[in-house]
């Protein structure tokens, strides 16, 4: 039996996987020996299509495998057992090793088939509940608690202390949420987990259910992620017909019943009074806490939020004991966490790591450097409630008090990075004009402030900058950060503190020498056609919007009221005869 | 609007009884319809005995909820930090040239509307778009006007992608 694996997470799908998986099922119809089955992301989405082909007691790993390419394969390697050289990217007896990295939240992604629950208890899936069963619930706290494990969302508040105060309140009724509203642009490990191993976010929640002593609890997972809802919903149907979720649970007097809602479009949800608000049918606006979750939470019951990975943690701790977790790490950030790489690394993808090590591990390293062997400039972490980390701080290593002492934070593991053809203006102003538009409206610094700010960094980016904007910049983030009840508000100038603490001088090129040292600011850019042109058409055909004219063999001419400055013309012309200035 | 009250009576009483309804009702009555037209709100608020303006408050806070008709097919264009660097606004560009319209508008023929959205989660292959439930990565202006097309030649022949 051979069997012809294929990653078909959102990533692999984006890439051409089911042109693949449509390929491999043509090419073996008649061959009752081949099995094809679909699997998560294993993280190197840079890679996609990953094929996984199963023979002869060993795995091979193949790359970048479009429809010519799975043909080649199944030929070649299926049929007659020549492995491709061209696109094999790992061989192997046993588990596969990723240079540096440790996996825990990821143990099963990309290896496993997702909607097969018997995959994920061949590899001692619900083990940790069964464990925890047989276990007193002040003991399952007490694990969590041993392990170390702080909140993998962004706060990074003990799991285990989170957990205490939920089970000591006294009630009848208690909830579990799960908080999969990854809003994070550039985070995605949850999408990931949820949709290459959901049996681990489960089998966490109903290991939180027993140890507070909730019988009912909700995943509120985001609309943006259909696949992942989708995985969610058959494997809850799957761990029902097995007696692992419904009424006395292995035959325990423990039940838990588990639902799933849709999130429908709100960064600020992502919060946990939002998110508990926005499960009742109302505006997810967040409220003053204390009353905290854990007494008063959601329909006014106690209730425990915890996100998707830190949940995928709790099952692997409970079934191989708070050792086995905490071993890894620093002092204060135990166990392992998982970051999104994206932007213009060379390796983008999910990597999974022990807290600790540098960031120029994570990115040079793991991550490969950057891409087209450009220059390194910063790395964006946590999203927009994060900060940018400047190459003079490369070494700081991964741990929540190290990134937090440089005006950054771990947040939820996004790391965006950015070379020198990136505007640090821009990037602040993108994410000001992200959360500007996400602000609930309900702080007035929040809702005001960060429009100002928006406003200031758009007339800077414009070239209409004063030199009084950088003084008033800081002035409105400072009473942003202190005036606003929730973390939205709380973090929203990050970028913008971290941007001007490190890269003041191109505030300074944009507002005194009206230029942009990137060549980002539309404004502040022109191209030109200067006499080198040939007149080949190359960059008529490339413009977007046809503001190039001209005859073949003769220098083309761009007119600028039509330019929208994209530099697509730049980036292909092969005689140098475009100007950017 | 016969019709559309025997679908709405539907989706309501799937709900009934359920705490906290009123996003998912929103959600499945978008779905059926493509939009939330004042009737149907209406018509929610009086099965579920809460006021329009209250129903109207929840669903112009989301995001996701529109309010006017959209194309068979929505291009949401990512506007995620890993797309934003990689140039999604030259993307922006291309599309609001080729379909002639702005995001959150429709083409003349109601093929096509445009939406932008924060992450959708696939930043390692950026700039990506999503059309319907279909995610496209590692495009370029190139890519997508043939993917575009794909789309009206499907039409062409009577096809749905």
């Amino acid at each position: 039996m051979i069997e012809i694996k294929i990653g078909t997470a959102t990533c692999g799908n984006a890439a051409g996987a089911q042109k693949t998986l449509e390929k491999f099922q043509i090419l073996s119809k008649e061959n009752n020996n081949i099995l094809i089955s679909e699997t998560g992301c294993i993280g190197m989405c840079y890679q996609e299509p990953i094929v996984e082909i199963f023979a002869s007691g060993k795995k091979f790993l193949y790359a970048n495998v479009d429809e010519k390419v799975a043909e080649k394969i199944f030929t070649d390697h299926v049929v007659h057992n020549n492995p491709v050289p061209e696109n094999l990217i790992a061989e192997t007896e046993n588990e596969y090793q990723f240079n540096k990295q440790k996996r825990i939240v990821l143990r099963n992604t990309g290896i496993i088939n997702p909607e097969k629950l018997e995959e994920y208890i061949a590899r001692g899936g619900y083990e940790g509940l069964k464990k925890s069963l047989a276990m007193t619930p002040a003991d399952v706290v007490k694990v969590v608690t041993d392990s170390g494990l702080r909140g993998r969302g962004g706060a990074g508040f003990s799991t285990g202390m989170k957990w205490k105060f939920a089970s000591d309140s006294k009630n009848d009724k208690k909830y579990v949420i799960c908080n999969a509203d990854e809003g994070d642009p550039g985070a995605f490990m949850d999408r990931s987990v949820l949709e290459g191993d959901p049996h681990a976010v489960i089998e966490g929640i109903l290991i939180c259910g027993y140890a507070i002593g909730a019988n009912e609890g909700y995943v509120y997972c985001r609309a943006e992620y259909p696949l992942a809802i989708k995985r969610l919903l058959e494997a809850i149907k799957q761990a029902e017909e097995k007696n692992l979720l419904g009424k006395n649970i292995l035959g325990t007097n423990f039940s838990f019943e588990l639902h799933i809602k849709e999130g429908a479009g709100a960064f600020v949800c992502g919060e946990e009074t939002a998110l508990m608000a926005s499960i009742e049918g109302k505006r997810g606006m967040p409220r003053l806490r204390p009353p905290f979750p854990a007494v008063s939470g959601l329909w006014a019951k106690p209730t425990n939020i915890n996100n998707v990975e830190t949940l995928a943690c709790v099952s692997y701790i409970l079934a191989n004991g708070a050792e086995s977790f905490n071993k890894y790490g620093t002092e204060k950030s135990k166990g392992t966490k998982v970051f999104a790489l994206a932007g213009k690394i060379k390796n983008g993808g999910l990597v999974e790591v022990p807290m600790g090590i540098s960031l120029k591990e994570v990115i040079f390293e793991i991550g490969g450097g950057i891409k087209d062997n450009k220059k390194f400039k910063a790395v964006q972490m946590g999203g927009p409630s994060g900060g940018c980390i400047p190459e003079s701080l490369i070494n700081t290593p991964v741990d929540y008090e190290s990134l937090m002492a440089t005006g950054a934070i771990v947040g939820s593991g996004g790391m965006v990075v950015v070379d020198e053809d990136t505007c640090m203006v821009d990037v602040a102003r993108y994410f000001l004009n992200f959360t500007q538009t996400e602000s609930c409206g309900k702080c007035t610094f929040c809702r005001i402030g960060t429009k100002r700010m928006l406003e200031i960094l758009t007339r800077i980016c414009d070239g209409k900058g004063e030199d009084s904007d950088v003084e008033k910049l800081l002035d409105l983030a400072n009473k942003v950060k202190n005036a606003s009840l929730c973390g939205l508000g709380q973090t929203a100038p990050n970028p913008i503190l971290t941007t001007l603490k490190y890269f003041k001088d191109e505030y300074i090129a944009h507002i005194r020498d009206k230029k942009c040292p990137a060549g980002v600011c539309t404004a502040l850019i022109r191209f030109d056609i200067n006499d080198k042109c040939i007149g080949c058409g190359a960059c008529k055909r490339a413009c977007p919007v046809a503001a190039i004219t001209g005859t073949v063999k003769q220098k083309h001419i761009l007119v600028q009221d039509l330019c929208i400055k994209c530099g697509s013309c730049y980036n292909v012309c092969k005689f140098s005869a475009v100007d950017k200035g | 609007m016969e019709t559309n009250k025997a679908k709405l009576d539907q989706i309501l009483k799937e709900y009934s009884g359920i705490k906290g309804a009123l996003i998912p009702i929103l959600q499945k009555t978008q779905e059926s319809f493509g939009y939330l037209s004042q009737e149907s709100m209406g018509y929610i608020a009086n099965s579920l005995k809460m006021s329009a303006a209250d129903i109207y408050g929840v669903a112009t806070f989301y995001t996701q909820f529109r309010f006017t008709p959209v194309g068979k097919y929505v291009i949401k264009v990512c506007h995620g930090t890993a797309c934003h660097v990689g140039g999604i606004k030259i993307l922006d560009a291309m599309l609001e040239s080729k379909l002639d319209i702005k995001p959150g508008e429709t083409t003349k023929d109601g093929l096509f509307s445009i939406q932008q959205v924060a992450c959708l989660g696939c930043c390692s292959l950026a700039p990506v778009v999503m059309i319907s439930d279909k995610t496209y990565g590692k495009l370029t202006n190139d890519k997508l006007g043939k993917i575009i097309d794909q789309y009206y030649t499907a039409e062409k022949e009577g096809k749905t992608l």
